[in-house]
């Protein structure tokens, strides 16, 4: 039986009905890893005799379905990198939230999947575990920095994996990859052993083959935790019983802004395709502004890399993680560890968020960034008096080749143009996919108000259920099965 | 403004980083290219606006002084480069 070719909810129901146990899917998914990633590179570290016994054990409402963590998330006793060589072989004492939920509603770990180096890219090229490869066509990039996630659940390596999502690091390998992506609402999910990044940013999410798959793991691992100062405290949605709610009146706008010359022939296409769609099944598109998109990015590259080096100064080589071999006094110890253990990227936003935040240039750079962060957030505060949810394409166009945006800083910070400002907001915001161009994948991106993750799931649903651009699947990786 | 080789040295003392003389020049050209990118924010125009710090704008929560945790000294000293006697060790610093 192909399990790999299931989705998560046909999985669980085939678990309920006895069709096949969860050893046996444990053991398939393991042995696709061991089979396939050594094309990919998407897992870092390899799970499966805990794995194993998790599948026996397992008990709860997804008891026995497997998944990958990012290797961001803390794992108690499993080694947790966040894909750098400062944490090359660390191992947590402590389980993050997240991972504990999912746990005890019974999913098994099967392993972590590689990232750019604590989450600082878009290409996953700047993981000290070296690249992924898209499983479309393995000489281009699976989108970052959760990047191995991505295209893990994209070659069926696994149902679904967790990542995280600071400028667009979950929607954006998403649309790349041609799977389903959600990052809810800032404080949606704990944060409690993520391993931070910016932390005003951080959002935790998860990749499927399905809106319906997002909405089940989504349900099970979000929620207040008093472990997380800034955890939303507030109840959970059921995501799964909104899935059904018919579109008609739903009104989706369509910012201006996203559709300029900078987007991609094809991808644009493919996303006025998926409008056209969304028109079918009832919705209205209406034209709407974002006014201040152009400058979501420079806002980014100031608050995201003055956080980074505010979170990141933790790395001494004291308490935990590398130290360099014979420090000569405290500072050599200090300095020595971190040029050493940190990769270019993770210095080079070490470096502008030191500058950003020194004496002189706080209220040029920093605050003058809180400002117009605000005037996004209010943007969208207008915009979402009008419409229910914003779509528009996830990224400009289809991902690109290994290598070719590496030795420009900032066309590679674009790649995040239309997938920042939802985490400047703090809004919750999915990519689905909507077609191939030239036989790569691309992706539609929904965003919508605080807390209406249910509300995207169910326009993301009502779609895949009118079209089959999810289930499409990269040949290589499904041989002569589709 | 532009930033030069010294400004870069300055930055990576205050991050506790070291640049090599190979590295400074392409790490401050880079720095550079990122920086006129980031200078489009200077001409928005933000009178009257309040710095937004938190996405939703929320409030620090408080909790009871109370302990609520167990001691894991054992647990979290395992994963230290260095210990003894239950202590982090560091290079003298005291001569």
């Amino acid at each position: 039986m192909n399990l790999h070719e299931l989705e998560l909810h046909e999985l669980k129901a085939g678990l309920a009905a006895g069709d096949f146990s969860a050893t046996e899917l444990t053991e398939h998914f393991l042995a696709r890893i061991v089979q396939f990633d050594p094309q990919l590179n998407s897992v870092v570290t390899s799970n499966a005799d805990q794995a194993r016994q998790q599948a026996t054990a397992a008990r709860g409402p997804l008891a026995g379905l497997p998944l990958l963590h990012k290797d961001i998330f803390c794992t108690e006793g499993l080694r947790t990198t966040c894909g750098s060589k400062m944490l090359g072989d660390w191992v947590p004492p402590y389980n993050a939230t997240v991972v504990e939920k999912l746990n005890a509603a019974g999913m098994v770990t099967l392993g972590k999947t590689n990232m750019d180096e604590f989450a600082m890219g878009s290409s996953n090229e700047t993981s000290f575990f070296g690249n992924v490869h898209n499983p479309w066509n393995l000489d281009f990039v699976p989108g970052g920095s959760s990047g191995g996630s991505a295209a893990a659940v994209a070659a069926g390596l696994a149902p679904v994996a967790t990542g995280t999502d600071t400028g667009g690091s979950i929607r954006q390998p998403a649309a790349l990859c041609g799977i389903t992506g959600i990052k809810p609402t800032y404080g949606r999910c704990s944060r409690y052993g993520m391993i931070a990044f910016a932390s005003s940013l951080d959002q935790a999410g998860v990749f499927a083959r399905s809106a319906k798959d997002c909405a089940l793991v989504l349900e099970a691992m979000s929620g207040f935790d008093p472990k997380d100062s800034t955890s939303a405290d507030q109840p959970v949605d059921h995501y799964l019983v909104e899935l059904d709610k018919p579109l008609a009146g739903l009104r989706v706008g369509k910012p201006r802004e996203f559709f300029t010359a900078g987007l991609e022939a094809g991808t644009g296409a493919r996303v006025e395709e998926a409008l056209a769609e969304l028109e079918k099944l009832g919705a209205t598109i209406v034209d709407i502004s974002l006014p201040r998109m152009d400058l979501c990015v420079p806002v980014y590259y100031v608050i995201a890399p003055a956080e980074a080096s505010s979170n990141l100064s933790r790395y001494d080589g004291v308490r935990f993680g590398y130290r360099c071999e014979n420090p000569q006094g405290l500072e050599d110890l200090h300095t020595r560890s971190r040029s050493e253990g940190f990769g270019r990227e993770v210095q080079r936003r070490i470096s502008i968020g030191t500058y950003v935040l020194s004496h002189g240039y706080f209220d040029a750079y920093y605050l003058q960034a809180q400002k117009v962060r605000r005037l996004v957030s209010d943007d969208f505060a207008r915009a979402f008096a009008d419409v229910d949810v914003i779509a528009g394409p996830t990224t400009q166009a289809p991902a690109f080749k290994l290598g070719e945006k590496s030795a420009d800083p900032v066309a590679m910070y674009l790649n995040d143009i239309y997938t920042i400002a939802a985490n400047l907001a703090g809004l919750p915001g999915l990519s689905i996919p909507a077609g191939l161009v030239d036989g790569m994948p691309v992706g539609l991106q929904l965003v919508g108000p605080a807390f209406t993750e249910g509300r995207l799931l169910n326009v993301a649903h009502q779609f895949q259920q009118a079209t089959d651009h999810h289930r499409q699947k990269p040949a290589a990786f499904f041989g002569g099965s589709r | 403004m532009s930033l030069a080789v010294e400004d870069l040295e300055r930055l990576a003392r205050l991050a506790r980083l070291h640049f090599s003389p190979e590295d400074v020049t392409r790490y401050r050209d880079e720095l550079n290219t990122i920086l006129t990118m980031v200078d489009t924010l200077k001409a928005a125009d933000t009178s009257g606006v309040e710095p937004m710090a938190h996405p939703l704008d929320m409030a620090q929560r408080l909790r009871p002084d109370a302990v609520t945790e167990a001691n894991e000294r054992e647990k979290l000293l395992a994963a230290a480069p260095q210990t003894e006697g239950g202590l982090f060790v560091v290079p003298r610093v005291i001569e």
